[in-house]
């Protein structure tokens, strides 16, 4: 059954064609949570969002909380918020950027006044010409409005914010990637350690990263309490959470709905949100969290959509991003489409990753478009194998960042579910869907 | 002597203001290189360099790692059509293929009229209009061939030019002002604030 009894969290202005102007945003609220968040001392507000136990939107799914704490012990420099969402198939800060630009703006000041920083960065994928205009636009309204800029609504607190536009890099969505994209240089990941930023971020100084859909929760949790935002959802899936639900549905699209109290079947079927598959065919498979995540059978549709529930049948909840496909689909074809993916937006700075993407991805193109040999199903496992030793979830990891283990997932998945279509495809001479 | 305009110039010293070091402004001023010339030109990155404080080659090796900077003339419209797995599962292959028939170019050519250009994109995160075109990083939203050719019509025609702009034109929404915050004065004052909140705290009684 489908549970969508819980407050819309993020997408409470979706029906105003003009949510993302201020006069709409003050019109419903807006920055009401802000002035309350300064009457209070940047610890207190900094404990609601730990006792919100809010999960990062991005996709590794890291308490905010923590991440913040880590940084408290240190002076903070930075804060940079993450816009550059471009794992396929998600479309969700996209939405919030161009629908509801002034709540992430009063998202971000909370959470900066709370580690207070007076210097924030705002990184939108370059792509996102619309939301880069309406964000700019939300910023320079909220600087005339008195809510940046020096002391801010009348506290002693000052802050600036600046919207930086990427530039078309998937490898700069991975926030030490896109750190150094943000000094300037080529969107290369950092090699680990430090783990985190909150060591050494932006110009080496300690720096908390923050998703769009994180910061976009801030002002409802200050409004509301902590303890309301944890009330729902279940286990340490706290909140609602936006999934972006795309591939061969009815209605394709994001939905906000309560974490774990709702299955992938009640999001593909419900006739609110996906309204089941096209022409009522049946499911093959499901990806369950973004191309990155290990594809389900239909036998998981139960499952509740929960970042430990699904992590405990070996995959991700990842970026919430959840690509139906069915009867119609051909699943080599997918999962050589996933790879050419990776391939084309490997960094090139290890071995494995670079290598492997384009070794994997033409011995996929052979077997869907011809010329495969049967012994390339278990070359395309061994290749899998020499990116992320022993195939597991989580993934060995052989490279700087996690794009390179990220790579096998599909093409693993697929031969795993769907051996016999690789083989009717090397006896066919290429893909019979064709 | 300037290669940007007078407009893009002052642009681009505002853009450099709002950063610590001036090589973080590296991508946005790509974008303004871009913007006055339709792509990024040999004397758009020798400004780059300039103003970043870095070399030419700097600039060209940053500026080739990421998609959206082309160093050689494009047309005026770039258009992108997404294959990626939600829009493969819509028909995006078909709707690339059709885009090249009408176009008359192959996929990452530009039309002989030199008015388009025609690119296979990555996903461009608007999967619920799949398959996803852009035109100049505008969503297009038209999701079938015929729908299609006739935004490629009104784009010949100029009718879309104000949605719509040139290649290389990004953000059409200027920053309105500098920083307010300087860091230097706000560290000092966030420090006499924290030390003050300190002395308010009640101590833990020792054990």
């Amino acid at each position: 059954m489908t549970t969508l009894t819980a407050p819309r969290i993020v997408l409470s202005r979706l029906e105003y064609a003009d949510s993302f102007t201020l006069t709409r945003y003050l019109a419903t609220g807006g920055y009401e949570a802000l002035r309350k968040a300064l009457m209070m001392f940047p610890e207190a507000v900094a404990s609601e969002v730990d006792q919100a136990s809010l999960l990062g939107r991005g996709g590794a799914g890291f308490p905010a909380g923590r991440k913040w704490s880590m940084l408290r012990k240190s002076p903070i420099s930075y804060l940079v918020v993450n816009g550059d969402e471009s794992e396929p198939a998600t479309f969700k800060d996209h939405l919030l950027l161009e629908r509801d630009p002034h709540q992430l703006v009063e998202g971000v000041i909370i959470a900066a006044y709370a580690l207070q920083v007076s210097s924030v960065f705002i990184y939108v994928r370059g792509e996102f010409a619309l939301g880069l205009e309406r964000l700019q636009q939300a910023v320079n309204d909220a600087y005339e409005f008195g809510a940046l800029g020096s002391k801010i609504l009348d506290s002693d607190f000052s802050i600036d914010v600046v919207v930086h536009p990427g530039a078309g890099a998937y490898i700069c969505g991975e926030e030490t990637a896109l750190i150094e994209s943000l000094e300037g240089k080529r969107g290369f990941p950092r090699i680990k350690p430090p783990f985190f930023p909150a060591v050494a971020g932006l110009y080496g100084e300690p720096t908390v990263v923050n998703n769009v859909e994180t910061m976009s929760n801030l002002p409802w949790i200050i409004t509301n309490g902590g303890a309301a935002f944890a009330a729902l959802g279940g286990g340490r899936s706290t909140g609602t959470r936006l999934f972006a639900l795309a591939g061969r549905v009815n209605n394709p699209g994001v939905f906000e709905i309560e974490m774990v109290k709702n299955t992938f079947r009640d999001l593909i079927y419900d006739p609110q949100l996906g309204g089941g598959v096209i022409d009522g065919k049946k499911i093959r498979a499901i990806i369950p969290g973004g191309v990155s995540a290990p594809w389900f059978g239909p036998e998981l549709l139960d499952l509740p959509l929960g970042q430990d529930e699904v992590a405990e049948k070996g995959s991700m909840l990842g970026s919430g991003s959840i690509v139906v496909m069915d009867e119609t689909t051909c699943v080599v074809r997918a999962a050589w489409r996933i790879t050419k993916f990776f391939a084309r937006e490997s960094c090139g700075q290890c071995t494995p990753c670079r290598e492997g993407s384009g070794w994997i991805e033409r011995a996929m193109y052979r077997v869907e478009h011809g010329g495969g040999r049967m012994e390339d199903v278990d070359l395309l496992l061994d290749l899998c194998d020499n990116i992320a030793p022993g195939l597991t979830w989580p993934p060995q990891q052989t490279t700087i960042c996690v794009l390179g283990p990220s790579i096998p997932s599909s093409v693993h998945s697929a031969i795993q579910m769907f051996r016999d279509d690789f083989v009717e495809h090397v006896t066919n001479g290429g893909c019979p869907h064709d | 002597m300037s290669h940007f305009r007078i407009d893009i110039r002052q642009r681009a010293e505002e853009v450099l203001a709002l950063y610590p070091r001036p090589r973080s402004a590296m991508l946005p001023l790509l974008h303004l290189a871009q913007e006055q010339d339709g792509y990024v030109s040999d004397e758009g990155i020798a400004e780059v360099a300039e103003l970043t404080l870095t070399t030419p080659a700097d600039v060209r090796g940053t500026a080739l790692f990421y998609d959206m900077f082309h160093l050689e003339p494009v047309g005026r419209f770039v258009v992108a059509v997404c294959t990626n797995i939600a829009c493969l599962l819509a028909g995006g292959d078909e709707l690339l293929e059709h885009a090249s028939t009408s176009l008359g170019c192959p996929v990452g050519a530009t039309s002989s009229d030199g008015l388009f250009t025609l690119e296979e994109s990555e996903c461009l995160a608007d999967c619920d209009f799949a398959p996803c075109v852009q035109v100049n990083h505008r969503y297009v939203r038209t999701t079938t061939p015929g729908a299609l050719d006739a935004v490629f019509a009104q784009l010949r025609a100029g009718k879309l030019d104000h949605d719509i702009p040139p290649h290389g034109t990004l953000i059409r929404v200027r920053r309105a002002g500098g920083l307010h915050a300087p860091r230097a004065d706000v560290s000092a004052e966030r420090l006499a604030a924290s030390e003050a909140r300190q002395d308010r705290t009640p101590k833990e009684p020792k054990s």
